[in-house]
């Protein structure tokens, strides 16, 4: 039978750690607010951004009319053989499947290029270290560069998703529009976590380059979260001031939609082709930016979900372990009163 | 009825101000990170790609790109200095709207960083190789040199 100081002593650990579960929830629903504002402060640069670039788009003829040549490296669709594969995970554990499934998914989209070279570059700890162990570490490739090198890990960024930067995406994405303009590679992706909100969340592989569509992404591979997960997010939400619904950004668009678009004759500093040329760098730099911003809310919002998980299994511990602890005082009551009882009655 | 009498003086309380035209026009400055200004303004200066432009309410409408340089806005008396990096600016008789990639006050620029970063394309320019590396530089330099310019005028 087991011992009720034990059990006490079990039971005492358990209600330690869910304190501790419970303190972490509300530090991850706390940072989830600020990254889920983070990300809506950013949405005018983009959207203005892109919208600029689409307006751009009907102005200027993507193909010189003269020489027939494309008029701007990042739109130009070659033959894939070497291929660049940006993958954000998180920098700390202790958050469900969070790193779990992007990494699933990676190792996924790799096995749909085994015959091809790809780059990886790692944003986030957890990313590198499972790459790490599993490709070599190699330098990028030269523009060149004629051998297969088969997949390679050329990059890492850690520590940098907890105080997020767009100086530091910029230079990332700056060598990335730089390798592709020269055709050291012929093609981007990145996989993340995308985050609309709590319960609208997909694991994607997009196609950063080359540019097929201003303003829509081009999806890959994606996974959407299943019932039961969207119902255990749901549940964690519960009571920490964190919306389910996306942040409504309509007013936001709308005056986005008004830049450079409005109905009059604009003076053009530099003629559109030139604008056109040096904005679509700056649409790749906010795209991964914007990738990396979901990812950060998406692995607060995983971690508020694993601990809510974790507080509510401790409390059913906790129960079973106080029914256990009273059933076996009552056995010990029971047992005494027998032996009072039969000692009674020997006499 | 009230509301439209009330208009009649403002409007009429406008012309004797201003007779044909407002004195300010409104302003945004927004960055990848977040819109950092949304103000008024009565005159302004954008570091242009092709040199600087002066603006003043009721500029024909015109779209620019912004090389590094200072941009600045005055409003109430009160001048407004920023160091932009590269940027894009709408123009509209009544609005500009800048979308800067960095615009910093200068209070906010922090000098040691901006050195450091002089000194380094200063080298780049001695030790490129290629002609895109020889741009970079150039560009990191004006950058540099933008901010300890702006950073100098503290108030």
């Amino acid at each position: 039978m087991a011992n009720i100081l034990d059990i006490r002593r079990r039971i005492r650990s358990v209600i330690n750690t869910r304190q501790i579960t419970r303190a972490m929830k509300m530090v991850s629903a706390a940072k989830l607010r600020r990254a889920q504002e983070r990300a809506l402060a950013a949405r005018p640069y983009a959207q203005m951004l892109t919208n600029v670039l689409k307006s751009l788009v009907s102005r200027v003829e993507l193909y010189d009319p003269l020489t027939g040549e494309l008029r701007h490296p990042l739109l130009a669709q070659r033959p894939e053989s070497n291929v660049l594969f940006i993958v954000v995970t998180g920098d700390k554990g202790l958050a469900g499947a969070f790193n779990t499934n992007i990494l699933k998914a990676a190792t996924r989209f790799l096995d749909s290029k085994k015959d091809k070279n790809v780059e990886i570059e790692a944003i986030g700890r957890k990313g590198r270290d499972f790459l790490k162990r599993r490709y070599p570490v190699a330098e990028p490739r030269a523009a060149d560069s004629k051998e297969g090198s088969g997949v390679a890990l050329i990059g890492e960024h850690i520590g940098v998703l907890n105080k997020l930067e767009y100086s530091m995406v910029s230079g990332i994405a700056d060598r990335v529009v730089e390798r592709y303009s020269n055709e050291a590679i012929d093609s981007v992706y990145l996989v993340y976590n995308e985050f609309k909100s709590v319960i609208a969340q997909r694991l994607v592989v997009e196609k950063i380059l080359p540019i097929e569509h201003i303003g829509t992404a081009e999806v890959s591979q994606a996974e959407d979260m299943t019932l039961e997960e969207k119902q255990r997010a749901i549940e964690a939400a519960k009571g920490t001031g964190v919306g389910l619904r996306p942040k409504d950004t309509r007013d936001i668009d709308a005056a986005a939609e008004k830049f450079a678009t409005a109905p009059v004759d604009y003076i053009y500093e530099q003629p559109p082709e030139e604008l056109f040329r040096s904005l679509l760098p700056k649409y790749v730099k906010i795209e991964i930016f914007r990738g990396l911003m979901e990812s950060v809310a998406a692995e607060h919002a995983a971690r508020m979900t694993a601990m809510d998980a974790a507080s509510n299994n401790a409390t059913d511990m906790i129960d079973s372990l106080t029914l256990a602890m009273n059933r076996a005082r009552q056995a010990k009551i029971t047992k005494e009163i027998i032996e009072i009882v039969s000692g009674a009655a020997a006499s | 009825m009230s509301g439209d009498a009330r208009r009649s003086i403002e409007s009429k309380s406008q012309k004797l101000k201003a007779p044909s035209m407002p004195n300010t026009f409104h302003l945004e400055i927004v960055t990848p990170e977040k819109m950092i200004v949304r103000d008024d303004a009565e005159e302004m200066q954008i570091p242009g790609k092709g040199g600087y432009l002066g603006i003043l309410p009721g500029h024909a409408p015109l779209i620019t790109e912004l090389s590094a340089g200072e941009l600045s806005y005055r409003n109430g008396g009160q001048t407004h200095r920023y160091a932009v990096v590269w940027g894009f600016a709408e123009v509209l008789p009544d609005k500009v709207t800048v979308l800067a990639e960095a615009a910093e006050r200068p209070e906010d620029i922090n000098v040691n960083l901006a050195r450091d970063q002089k000194q380094r394309a200063e080298e780049h320019l001695k030790n490129g190789k290629s002609e895109d590396d020889f741009t970079r530089a150039e560009e990191e330099l004006k950058a540099a040199e933008t901010r300890l310019e702006v950073a100098g005028k503290r108030a």
